[in-house]
């Protein structure tokens, strides 16, 4: 009843290509965008903004350019973490040495440092498939955090090789106090999801998919593999090395590079798993449910009034958490994003079952 | 009613969001941030439990700070900086004033918030040495010592031993350290030292964790060093000794920093660990007067955090000490500001005036706990003292005299590392004459 579609033509080719056709979809954005940009500053405290709503800006992005590659692509790769390194200490260098480059260049420019570093990575992926290219961008994770800690140039030599970022201005607009930050972060995740959304809808993905689906009857019907699969890899990494610089410029504030280790790769794993391979969404309620619902859990027991140690507290976190990705994943596979496009289906016949 | 039950869950969630339990208006909330899980909490354990009973005592034993009733508050940081972050963030909003994060980590990460946020950030003996100096980081403390100032407390300690500073020249040092940030620290020192005293300096990383060290040891043993200094954490240390033991290399010649030598280092190496030596800035004996007034007052009341499994190491010693320097800094703003509840300025203030001396700690039950120290503007390490303890199985043995720092020979290194952060942040030096 609410989300009938009937009534709404399109009378042009631009019309009916749009990423949301459905006018309903569309109010559904733009209270959504609104709510974002307007409606969350006016509440949100400083918590807020730096313990949970930048730090799950910063992984959307990564689990998106993670979802490009792994969801759209097929290609598993357990590198997220050190090409989040790539970008947060390209970002980093490029903001000390060359200090009037605007704040957005340097952000771009990191995404290209991290593309470039993300194709060599990505060359096993010609060779290789499946879980044994995920072993093979292990490769990456370990050895890039190894390499900013041996070269002592990527940290300027900092004797304790930490990084901490400059003051941040941005055509005059000084981004200090956390809601600034958020803003900021939020604009370059929204630019960045909108060109990932179109990118999945034109050539590009169709390719990825593809190669995803079936890499041998992609090449015989004219797919090259070797253009798919690296500029899936390039991509990938140009949006994960962003999200990194995101991460170290917006969210810490400083970085060592055994930060950007093993567990940031298993993390945005498991936000695409659980929010939904191949889907733009998924990558953002994957990153709401595997960063977020642990610290709620961890809230919870002051809350009803029970007196647990901390160190209890930590453990039931873990377990109830653990619990409830199987109870997702026995429910959906397919992820959270699934569970929301059955929700929008149901809606639209609902109050009707069928 | 799905509708309903979408409300609530939305209601809920805002909720949980937002909620905290607050301290009462008389009540001074102290930030306690630890981790009692995860990789590191054989180290985090007694550390928090000394930090909980120290001031347990002090509510028992004086009803407070001069009235006003201390409230600890544990969060679980698990040694993570995300967690840390969320931490702090939570018991800032809850009026935390000082905190102590326990990691290099989430130091550096908290560093940047606590000028905006007035917060003190304690980091004591840890953290980022170039702190130290006020006039460029006001909101952040690292008394008594930094890794620098203990580097420098090695090499007098290596020098008494062979006779004299001018008999180290043409030796060899071996500085085995965990490649992380915090292995890294006393580098620069160690170079400074072995350029001007002209022994020569070896430097071997361990790649972290640290649970392989059989070929590092081989390398060690390779090199015949005279002295090694060991700046490991973690599962690394007990690792350390085992091998070294494994290898035959003699455990008189290594020397452990302070977050090497705890008692969950040792006691996890076994029999290789006995008569290992190590750092520590404040006495580490199990016959002390402030444990027996601990003990008194609180763990016999059955109020002592864990029932007092941990206490008397040196885990458990080193949280009291922060305990003390927290609760001592608080007295000092307190005596300024009025004897109640003491906000971020205040609580800076009283950092920053801190002055222990001899009959102040003799007052306190403290005397030959620590030794007298005392903080300014220009110098938020104090000339804190460090003493060499060796393992003697069950306990900690003093096995010197309590060794000053050369701060004065460091200080240059000290303003180069606060000018470097300065310059990256486009910050002045604030001055110290006027406040």
């Amino acid at each position: 009843m609410l989300y009938r579609e009937s009534g709404q033509f399109k009378t042009s080719y631009p019309a009916d290509q749009a990423i949301f056709t459905i006018k309903q979809d569309r109010w559904f954005f733009a209270l959504l965008m609104l709510a974002a940009f307007v409606g969350i500053p006016l509440v949100a405290t400083d918590y807020l903004y730096t313990a949970l709503i930048i730090p799950f800006l910063c992984m959307a992005l990564a689990a998106l350019g993670l979802n490009i590659l792994t969801g759209y692509c097929g290609q598993v790769s357990l590198g997220t973490g050190a090409f989040m390194g790539v970008g947060a200490v390209a970002a980093w260098n490029l903001a000390f040495r060359v200090p009037e480059l605007n704040l957005l260049v340097v952000l771009v420019l990191a995404g290209l440092v991290a593309a470039a570093v993300g194709v060599i990575f990505g060359l096993p992926s010609l060779r290789i498939k499946g879980f044994y290219l995920a072993v093979a961008t292990l490769a990456a994770q370990f050895f890039l955090p190894w390499l900013f800690t041996k070269v002592g140039w990527f940290t300027n030599h900092n004797s304790s090789g930490v990084i901490t970022v400059p003051r941040m201005t941005l055509f005059g607009w000084e981004i200090n106090t956390p809601m600034e930050k958020y803003l900021f972060a939020l604009g370059v995740v929204t630019i960045l999801a909108l060109a990932a959304k179109n990118l999945v809808r034109s050539n590009p993905g169709r390719r990825w998919m593809a190669i995803r689906d079936m890499d041998i009857a992609a090449e015989i019907i004219g797919i090259r593999p070797i253009v798919a699969k690296l500029s899936a890899f390039a991509v990938s990494s140009f949006f994960i090395g962003i999200a990194g610089a995101l991460y170290l410029f917006v969210y810490l504030g400083s970085a060592e590079p055994d930060g950007f280790n093993i567990n940031l790769s298993f993390q945005a794993l498991f936000m695409i798993i659980i929010g939904g391979l191949g889907s733009i969404l998924g990558s953002f309620l994957g990153a709401f449910f595997i960063l977020l619902v642990p610290i709620f859990l961890t809230r919870v027991p002051p809350l009803i009034g029970l007196d647990m140690s901390t160190a209890a507290i930590a453990h039931t976190e873990v377990m109830v958490f653990g619990a409830l990705i199987v109870f997702f994943l026995i429910v959906e596979p397919h992820g959270l994003a699934r569970l929301w496009q059955i929700a929008k289906e149901k809606l639209r016949i609902w109050p009707f079952p069928y | 009613m799905m509708m309903k039950k979408l409300g609530l869950a939305l209601a809920a969630g805002a909720a949980l969001l937002g909620a905290h339990v607050a301290a009462s208006a008389q009540e001074q909330l102290i930030p306690s941030m630890v981790y009692r899980t995860g990789p590191y909490a054989p180290s985090g354990i007694p550390t928090a439990d000394g930090f909980h009973d120290y001031i347990a005592m002090l509510n028992a034993r004086d009803g407070g700070l001069n009235g006003v009733k201390l409230k600890v508050e544990e969060c679980e940081t698990q040694y993570n900086t995300e967690r840390g972050v969320e931490c702090y963030g939570r018991l800032k909003a809850q009026g935390g004033t000082i905190f102590s994060p326990y990691s290099t980590g989430i130091t550096y990460a908290l560093i940047d918030r606590a000028g905006p946020d007035k917060s003190v950030i304690f980091s004591m003996a840890y953290g980022r040495a170039s702190a130290m100096v006020g006039q460029y980081f006001p909101w952040v403390f690292n008394a008594p010592v930094t890794y620098w100032s203990g580097a420098s407390a090695a090499i007098q300690f290596f020098a008494k031993e062979a006779g004299g500073k001018d008999k180290l020249k043409g030796k060899k040092i071996a500085h085995v350290f965990i490649d992380i940030p915090y292995g890294k620290e006393p580098n620069p020192v160690l170079q400074n030292y072995a350029d001007e005293l002209g022994f020569k300096l070896e430097l071997v990383p361990v790649p972290a964790p640290g649970l392989e060290q059989k070929s590092i040891w081989l390398q060690v043993r390779q090199m015949r060093p005279d002295y090694v200094f060991l700046t490991g954490w973690g599962a690394m240390n007990a690792v350390s000794l085992k091998e070294a033991a494994a290898v035959g290399f003699p455990r008189e010649k290594i020397l452990g920093g302070w977050y090497t030598s705890q008692d969950s280092d040792t006691v996890g190496a076994g029999p290789a660990a006995k008569g290992f030596r190590g750092l520590t800035f404040h006495a580490a004996s199990r016959d002390l007067p402030l444990l027996k007034t601990i003990k008194q007052h609180v763990t016999d009341k059955g109020m002592a955090s864990q029932n007092g499994k941990h206490m008397g190491e040196i885990g458990y010693l080193r949280g009291v000490l922060n305990a003390v320097f927290t609760t001592e800094a608080l007295r000092t703003a307190q005596a300024k500001y009025g004897n109640k509840v003491m906000d971020g300025e205040q609580s800076r203030w009283g950092f920053e005036n801190l002055d222990l001396t001899a009959a102040k700690l003799k007052q306190l039950g403290l005397e030959g706990f620590i030794q007298p120290i005392k903080l300014s503007c220009d110098n938020h390490q104090g000339e804190g003292k460090v003493l060499v303890v060796q393992w003697e199985g069950d306990k900690w043995k003093h096995v010197s005299d309590w060794i000053t720092p050369e701060n004065q020979k460091l200080m240059p290194l000290y303003l180069a590392g606060a000018e470097s952060y300065a310059r990256e942040k486009n910050i002045t030096a604030q001055n110290c004459a006027k406040s």
